[in-house]
C-alpha cells in the first residue's frame, strides 16, 4: 500500500507539469499557432522561478511565508513563460514565420540562456540552482495512511493551481465569448476575420496563455523532479505536445493523457520496489529500459489516436488579412 | 437623388494588380443593385472594400451622404452593412447557431448567453422563411442551407445593406428563384442588395440596375429595364460573345469507360457519398455528370481517377478493368485528368512551367535516361507546349507557375492533358474562375477532342456549361444518378427540378 | 544569401550585446576570440574542419528532409545510434573504418525509417515521433553500451567505464585514414571525413537536381496531393526521403567518432551536434553545396566559442546559433520583401498590366 499511495503521489505531482503544458500547448493551437516552443518556455519558466525562490530563500522572507514566496515564483514563472512566448508570437504572427522552425529557435535559446544565466549569477561551472525545502506543503510521516500519504507525500502549490487552471479552461473554451472567438481563429480565420474578430490579437492571446501555463509548467516540473534546475526540463515540453495530441486538443482528455502518461514515467523511476515489474537481471543498467518507456509508450498511443483525431483545421498556418 | 451608399473613386492596388481602378457606385434605398463583371474584373475587391476588408488606397465611401470610414467589418456593421461571401464564411465544427451570433456574442461579463440569442435566430428564420435548425453543425448541413445561415447572419445583425457574391453558383435554378423572392422580400422592407454575379439572366430577373465591371475599370451603370441580354455582355466583355459552341453531330464509337455499380464512401459523414452509379462513355461523345456541388462529384472524380479508392463497383477503360489500378497504370492505359483544384492537384506551383509540363510524363523515357532527368528534351517538350497551346508567360519554360494567371495556368494543364493523347479525357470544373475567353477556348479543345474520336467525361456545376457543351448529360443528385438525358432533349428548369432531387427517372441503367 | 548573412550578423551583434551585459570587461576579449581562434593556429582550423564533417551531414540530413517538405528534428537520434553502430562495428568486431562507416549508414537510416513510417500509415507528425526516437534512441544506446563490455575503456586497460574504448588501443584499423592532412596542419584532429562529408554534400546535389528521383521528392515536398495526382508514390517518398536523412546523419555519427580522437560517453541529454545540423541547413537554405560552407562557419564559432571559455560560457554561441535559426524563419519573408521592393521600382517605369488570375489567389 505505501509503495501504491508513493506512485500514486509522484504519478500526480508529474502530471501537473505534463498537464499545464498541454493545456497551454492547447490554447496556442486552438488560436492557430503550432507551439513547438514549449519546452523552451517551460526552462524559461523555471530558470525565472527558482532564481526568485533562491532569492527569497537567502532573503529569509521564503522560510517565514511559504506560501506568499511559492506563490511569487508562480508568478515569476508565468510572467516570464508569457514574454518569451512573445519571442513565437511576434515570428508567427507578424512575421508570418514557419512556425515549427521558430519554435525551434527558442528550444535552442532556452538552455543556452539559462545556462549563461546560471553562470553570471552563481559564478563558474554552477550550473545547478538548488530549490529550497520550504515550499513543499505539508509532509507525510513514516507510518502515515494511505490517503495522507498519497496526498502530502509531493504536495505543492502549483498541485491545486493546476486543478483550478484545468476547471477555467474548460469555462474558459466553451462557456465564454473569447472561447468561442479563440476556436473560430484556429478552425477559420478569415471567417473570424469578416465578424470583426481580430484574428491577430486572438493569437497573441492563445500563444501568450501558453506561454503562462508552460512557464507555471516549467516551475512544477523542477520541483516534481527534485534535484534542482539544471537548465533543462528533460523533454518533457515534447512530452506535453504528445499529451496534447492525445488528448485531442480537449482539456478533460488532457488531464485523462496526462495522468497516463505520468504514470509511465513513475512506474520507470519506480520500477526496483514495485514487485510484479520485471528486474531484467541480466541486464546491466535496466532503469534506461525503464526510461525509454513513456517514449514508447507515447509512440504506440499516436499510433492509434492519430488517425482519428483532429487538429484545429487552420493551425500552422500564418493568417495574412491583406492577402489575396 | 438619395443613396444610402455611395463608393466614389474607388482604387485598390495589389502587388502587380490594379484591381479597380477608379471605380464609381451609388446603390439606392431599396433596391436590387447588380455587380456585373468576368472573374477578375474586381467586383469581390469592390465589396471587401465596402465590407471593410481592404483599405482603398484612393476614393471616398459615403453613407447617407455622411463620409464614412470604414476600416474592417466592425465598422461596416456598425453601418449595418452585412455580407454573404462567395465562400461562406463559416466555421465547419461550430453549430449554426454559434456562428449566427459568431462576432457580436451575446454576453454577461464575457460568459455567452445563448438563449436570446436562439430564440431570435429562431424568430427571424420563421419571419423570412429561412429554415435551418440552430444546432446542427454546419459541416453535416448542405450548401444551401449554409447559405440561409449566412443570410441570418446579416438579419441577425439587422443590416440594412446586403451584399450578395455570386450566391447563386452553389444553388439549383428552384433554389435561385427562392433567393430571388428573398432578396424582393429584403427590398420591400426597405433594405437595399448588392448581388455580385456574371450571369445576365439573373441580372434581368431580379435587379433594377447594373454596374459592369471590366479589368478593373467601371464600364458604366444601367438600368436593367432599358437595356438587355446582349448589351450587357458587350459592356462587360467588351466584344460580342457567342455563347453558343459550335459542334458537329455526335458519331459514337466503342465503349471507352464502363462505371459498374460504384459506391464510394464519404469522408465527412457515415453515408456514401457515390451510391451505386453506373453509366458508359464511348468514343467520340461528350458525356456530362451534372449537379450541384457536395452531391458525389467529387468523390466519384477521385476513384474514377485513383486519387481515393471505391468502395464497390468497377471502373474499365478500353476493356482493361481499372477498379484497383494506380494512378500511373490508369494514365499509362490512356486516361488524362484535369483536376477539379487546379492548385491542388494540377500544378506544383513552385516548380517551372517546363517541369509542370511534363509532371505526367517525366519518367518516360522520352524525359529521362537511367533516372537523369534530360532537361534539353523537358525543355523542347515544354516550348512546343507553350506555342501550340498558346500558354502565355513571363519567362516561357522557366517561368514559376505560381506568378502565371488562373487562366494560362489552365491552359497549361489543357495542353499538358490533351498532348498525351488520350482515350478518355476527364476534365472536372475545367472553366471555374475563368474570363470568357479561356473559357470558349477551353470548351473548343474539349469539343475537338470529341471530333477526334476521344471519349470526354465532363463533371460541371455551370448549367450553361452542361447545356452547350455536352452531347449526354447525366445528373447526380446525393451520390446517385437520377436522370439521363440526350443533349436537347431536356431545358435548364427540368435539369433543376432532377439536380434538386424533386424528380428522378425511372431508367434501366440507373435503378435496380 | 543575403538573407543568410543578415540573419548571421544579427546574430554576433546580439551576442556581442550578452557579452556586455554579462562582463563588460572581457567582452571585447570574448569576441575577438570568438571570431577569430578558429584561424588562431593550424590546429585551431584542423579542429573546425574537423567539427565541420559530421556537421555538414547533420545539415544534409535536414536539408534533404526539407525538400521532401519534412522537418528532420531527429537528426540527432539518428546521429547518435549512426555512432553507436560505428563503435560497435569498429571495436567489438574489429572491422575496418569504412565498414564501420556503412554500419552507421545502415543504424541511421533505420532511425530515420521510424518517422517516415509513422508519417506515411498513421499520419503522426514526423516532428513528435523523431523527438519520441532521440530520447529512445539515446536510452537504448546507453543500454547497448552498459551491456557491450567489450566495447568499453576499461576493457582495454583503462580506468573509465562509463565511455567507449580509444580507437587507437581497441583498433586502429577502424580509424578514419588521416592522409598526411595530419602533418600537414599540426594537428591529430585531422583526417579526410571533410572530404567525405563534401563527397555526399555533393551527391545529393546531384540527386536533387539532376534526377528523376530529385524531381520527385521535390514534387513531393512542395505539393504532396499534386504529386500524387502526377502518379507519385509519396508515401514511399516520405519513407525514402527520411530513410535516406537519417542516413546522413548516421554517418556523420560515424565519421566524428571513427576520427579516433573523441570517445562516446554515456550521456544523460540529447547530442548537440545533430541539432545543430538544423541551422546549418537552413542557413544554406537546404541547398547541399551551401550546407559545406554554412557547416563551417557554426563549427568555427564553436570552436571560437571554446575558447571564450573560462570567463563566458561556451554556450553563448548557442545563444547565437539560435538567434540565427530564429531569422532564418523568416529569411523566406525577408526575400519577399527584398523582391517585392525591388519589382516595385521596376512596375514604376512600366504601366501597363494586366492579369486575369488576380481572383485565383484570393481562394
Amino acid at each position: 500500500m505505501k509503495i501504491l499511495a508513493d506512485v500514486l503521489s509522484a504519478t500526480v505531482v508529474f502530471a501537473v507539469p505534463l498537464l499545464l503544458v498541454a493545456l497551454g500547448g492547447m490554447f496556442s493551437e486552438r488560436s492557430g499557432i503550432i507551439n513547438i516552443a514549449l519546452e523552451g518556455i517551460m526552462i524559461i519558466g523555471a530558470l525565472c522561478s527558482c532564481l526568485v525562490l533562491k532569492a527569497l530563500d537567502v532573503s529569509g522572507f521564503g522560510p517565514e511565508h511559504p506560501y506568499l514566496g511559492m506563490s511569487a515564483a508562480i508568478f515569476a514563472a508565468a510572467v516570464s513563460g508569457a514574454v518569451f512566448s512573445l519571442l513565437l508570437a511576434f515570428a508567427s504572427i507578424n512575421l508570418k514565420a514557419d512556425q515549427t522552425i521558430g519554435g525551434t529557435a527558442l528550444n535552442t535559446l532556452a538552455p543556452a540562456f539559462a545556462i549563461v544565466l546560471t553562470w553570471a549569477i552563481q559564478g563558474q561551472g554552477q550550473t545547478t540552482i538548488l530549490i529550497p525545502t520550504w515550499i513543499r506543503i505539508g509532509s507525510a510521516a513514516a507510518d502515515a495512511g494511505f490517503l495522507q500519504r498519497f496526498v502530502f507525500k509531493n504536495l505543492y502549490l502549483t498541485t491545486p493551481l493546476a486543478i483550478i487552471i484545468l476547471i477555467a479552461s474548460i469555462i474558459v473554451l466553451y462557456k465564454t465569448r473569447f472561447g468561442l472567438r479563440l476556436r473560430a481563429c484556429g478552425e477559420h480565420p478569415s471567417a473570424a476575420d469578416s465578424v470583426g474578430i481580430n484574428v491577430y490579437s486572438m493569437r497573441y492571446a492563445g500563444v501568450v496563455i501558453s506561454g503562462i501555463l508552460g512557464g507555471i509548467g516549467g516551475l512544477s516540473f523542477t520541483v516534481a523532479a527534485g534535484s534542482g534546475f539544471q537548465s533543462d526540463v528533460a523533454g518533457y515540453g515534447f512530452l506535453a505536445l504528445a499529451v496534447m495530441i492525445f488528448g485531442n486538443w480537449k482539456p478533460l482528455n488532457i488531464l485523462g493523457a496526462a495522468l497516463f502518461f505520468a504514470l509511465f514515467k513513475v512506474i520507470g523511476s519506480y520500477a526496483g520496489s514495485i514487485p510484479f515489474l520485471p528486474s531484467f537481471e541480466n541486464v546491466k543498467s535496466a532503469t534506461y529500459i525503464y526510461q525509454m518507456l513513456p517514449y514508447i509508450v507515447t509512440m504506440i498511443v499516436l499510433i492509434f489516436t492519430s488517425q482519428k483525431s483532429r487538429a484545429p483545421k487552420a493551425e500552422g498556418i500564418p493568417y495574412d488579412k491583406g492577402s489575396r | 437623388m438619395d443613396y444610402v451608399i455611395e463608393m466614389l473613386n474607388i482604387t485598390k492596388e495589389f502587388p502587380g494588380i490594379k484591381a479597380n481602378d477608379n471605380i464609381t457606385l451609388q446603390l439606392k434605398k431599396g433596391e436590387v443593385h447588380a455587380l456585373l463583371g468576368e472573374n477578375g474584373a474586381g467586383k469581390s475587391t469592390l465589396m471587401s472594400v465596402l465590407f471593410g476588408l481592404y483599405q482603398p488606397e484612393e476614393g471616398t465611401i459615403k453613407k447617407n451622404g455622411q463620409v464614412v470610414s470604414i476600416k474592417n467589418p466592425n465598422d461596416a456593421n456598425a453601418l449595418n452593412i452585412g455580407m454573404v461571401h462567395q465562400h461562406f464564411k463559416l466555421v465547419e465544427v461550430f453549430s449554426v447557431l454559434d456562428n449566427i451570433f459568431l462576432g457580436v456574442e451575446p454576453n454577461k461579463l464575457g460568459f455567452l448567453q445563448k438563449r436570446e440569442a436562439r430564440k431570435k435566430v429562431v424568430e427571424l428564420s420563421e419571419k423570412y422563411g429561412l429554415h435551418v435548425d440552430p444546432d446542427a453543425i454546419i459541416e453535416d448541413i448542405s450548401v444551401g442551407m449554409q447559405q440561409r445561415v449566412e443570410i441570418l447572419k446579416m438579419l441577425y445583425r439587422e443590416n440594412e445593406i446586403l451584399i450578395f457574391d455570386e450566391p447563386t453558383a452553389v444553388l439549383t435554378p428552384q433554389e435561385i428563384q427562392e433567393l430571388m423572392a428573398i432578396m424582393r422580400a429584403f427590398t420591400e422592407e426597405g433594405k437595399s442588395i448588392l448581388f455580385i454575379t456574371h450571369k445576365l439572366s439573373e441580372i434581368m430577373a431580379v435587379a433594377d440596375r447594373c454596374t459592369v465591371l471590366r479589368k478593373g475599370k467601371c464600364i458604366g451603370t444601367v438600368d436593367v429595364k432599358n437595356t438587355t441580354k446582349e448589351e450587357l455582355s458587350r459592356m462587360m466583355v467588351g466584344r460580342d460573345v457567342s455563347f453558343s459552341v459550335e459542334k458537329s453531330p455526335v458519331k459514337c464509337g466503342d465503349t471507352v469507360l464502363e462505371v459498374k455499380n460504384v459506391t464510394v464512401a464519404s469522408k465527412l459523414h457515415k453515408n456514401n457519398a457515390v451510391r451505386n452509379v453506373s453509366f458508359n462513355v464511348r468514343a467520340g461523345e461528350i458525356v456530362c455528370l451534372a449537379g450541384i456541388e457536395g452531391n458525389g462529384q467529387t468523390e466519384f472524380a477521385y476513384a474514377l481517377t485513383g486519387l481515393e479508392p471505391q468502395s464497390e463497383g468497377s471502373f474499365t477503360l478500353c476493356g482493361q478493368d481499372i477498379s484497383n489500378a494506380t494512378i500511373r497504370e490508369r494514365s499509362k492505359l490512356g486516361m488524362s485528368h484535369i483536376p477539379e483544384d487546379r492548385h491542388k492537384h494540377g500544378l506544383v506551383l513552385d516548380y517551372s512551367l517546363a517541369e509542370n509540363m511534363v509532371l505526367q510524363r517525366y519518367w518516360q523515357p522520352e524525359f529521362q535516361h537511367n533516372g537523369f532527368i534530360k532537361k534539353d528534351a523537358v525543355r523542347a517538350y515544354s516550348d512546343s507546349l507553350i506555342q501550340q497551346y498558346d500558354v502565355r508567360s513571363g519567362q516561357g519554360s522557366d517561368t514559376i507557375v505560381r506568378s502565371m494567371s488562373g487562366g494560362n495556368q489552365q491552359k497549361a494543364i489543357v495542353a499538358r492533358e490533351i498532348d498525351k493523347q488520350p482515350e478518355l479525357l476527364v476534365a472536372i470544373q475545367p472553366t471555374r474562375g475563368l474570363d470568357v475567353g479561356a473559357i470558349e477556348y477551353i470548351h473548343k479543345q474539349l469539343v475537338a477532342q470529341r471530333d477526334a474520336g476521344k471519349a470526354v467525361l465532363l463533371i460541371s456545376l455551370e448549367l450553361d456549361e452542361v447545356m452547350d457543351v455536352s452531347d449526354r448529360i447525366l445528373v447526380m443528385y446525393e451520390g446517385e444518378i437520377v436522370g439521363e438525358f440526350e443533349s436537347g432533349a431536356v431545358t435548364v428548369d427540368e435539369l433543376g427540378l432532377y439536380m434538386a432531387g424533386a424528380k428522378r427517372q425511372k431508367v434501366g441503367e440507373v435503378v435496380e | 544569401m543575403i538573407a543568410s548573412v543578415i540573419s548571421i550578423l544579427c546574430g554576433l551583434i546580439i551576442g556581442m550585446i550578452l557579452l556586455f551585459v554579462f562582463d563588460a570587461d572581457h567582452a571585447m576579449y570574448g569576441m575577438k576570440s570568438m571570431l577569430t581562434a578558429g584561424l588562431s593556429t593550424k590546429a585551431k582550423f584542423a579542429k573546425v574542419l574537423y567539427q565541420s564533417a559530421p556537421l555538414i551531414m547533420a545539415g544534409l540530413s535536414v536539408g534533404f528532409a526539407f525538400k521532401t517538405g519534412l522537418f528532420n528534428i531527429g537528426a540527432t537520434g539518428q546521429y547518435t545510434v549512426g555512432a553507436c553502430a560505428a563503435l560497435i562495428v569498429g571495436i567489438v568486431f574489429q572491422m575496418p573504418w569504412w565498414v564501420a562507416l556503412i554500419a552507421s549508414m545502415v543504424a541511421g537510416a533505420v532511425w530515420g525509417l521510424f518517422p517516415g513510417l509513422f508519417k506515411a500509415f498513421f499520419n503522426v507528425n514526423e516532428v513528435i515521433t523523431a523527438i519520441m526516437f532521440n530520447w529512445i534512441g539515446l536510452f537504448a544506446v546507453n543500454l547497448i553500451f552498459a551491456n557491450t563490455p567489450s566495447v568499453l575503456a576499461n576493457y582495454y586497460g583503462a580506468t573509465n567505464a562509463d565511455r567507449t574504448a580509444a580507437l587507437e588501443s581497441a583498433n586502429p584499423g577502424a580509424i578514419i585514414p588521416k592522409a598526411g592532412l595530419d602533418v600537414l596542419l599540426e594537428s591529430n584532429y585531422m583526417n579526410i571525413s571533410i572530404f567525405i562529408a563534401i563527397g555526399f554534400a555533393i551527391i545529393m546535389y546531384v540527386i536533387l537536381n539532376k534526377t528523376v528521383f530529385g524531381y520527385e521528392l521535390k514534387a513531393c515536398g512542395l505539393n504532396r496531393n499534386a504529386s500524387e495526382y502526377a502518379g507519385i508514390d509519396s508515401k514511399r517518398n516520405i519513407i525514402l526521403s527520411m530513410v535516406i536523412a537519417g542516413a546522413l546523419a548516421g554517418i556523420g555519427g560515424g565519421i566524428y567518432y571513427l576520427a579516433g580522437t573523441g570517445q562516446y560517453t554515456i550521456e544523460k541529454s540529447l547530442l548537440a551536434m545533430g541539432f545543430n545540423g538544423i541551422p546549418v541547413a537552413l542557413l544554406a537554405t537546404s541547398n547541399p553545396v551551401g550546407t559545406i560552407l554554412s557547416a563551417i562557419f557554426i563549427s568555427y564559432i564553436q570552436v571560437g566559442g571554446d575558447a571564450m571559455q573560462p570567463e563566458f560560457a561556451k554556450e553563448t554561441i548557442d545563444i547565437i546559433i539560435a538567434v540565427i535559426i530564429y531569422l532564418s524563419a523568416f529569411s523566406l519573408l525577408m526575400k519577399e520583401l527584398i523582391t517585392s521592393v525591388l519589382s516595385r521600382k521596376r512596375r514604376a517605369s512600366a504601366t501597363d498590366s494586366t492579369d486575369e488570375g488576380k481572383e485565383d489567389k484570393q481562394k
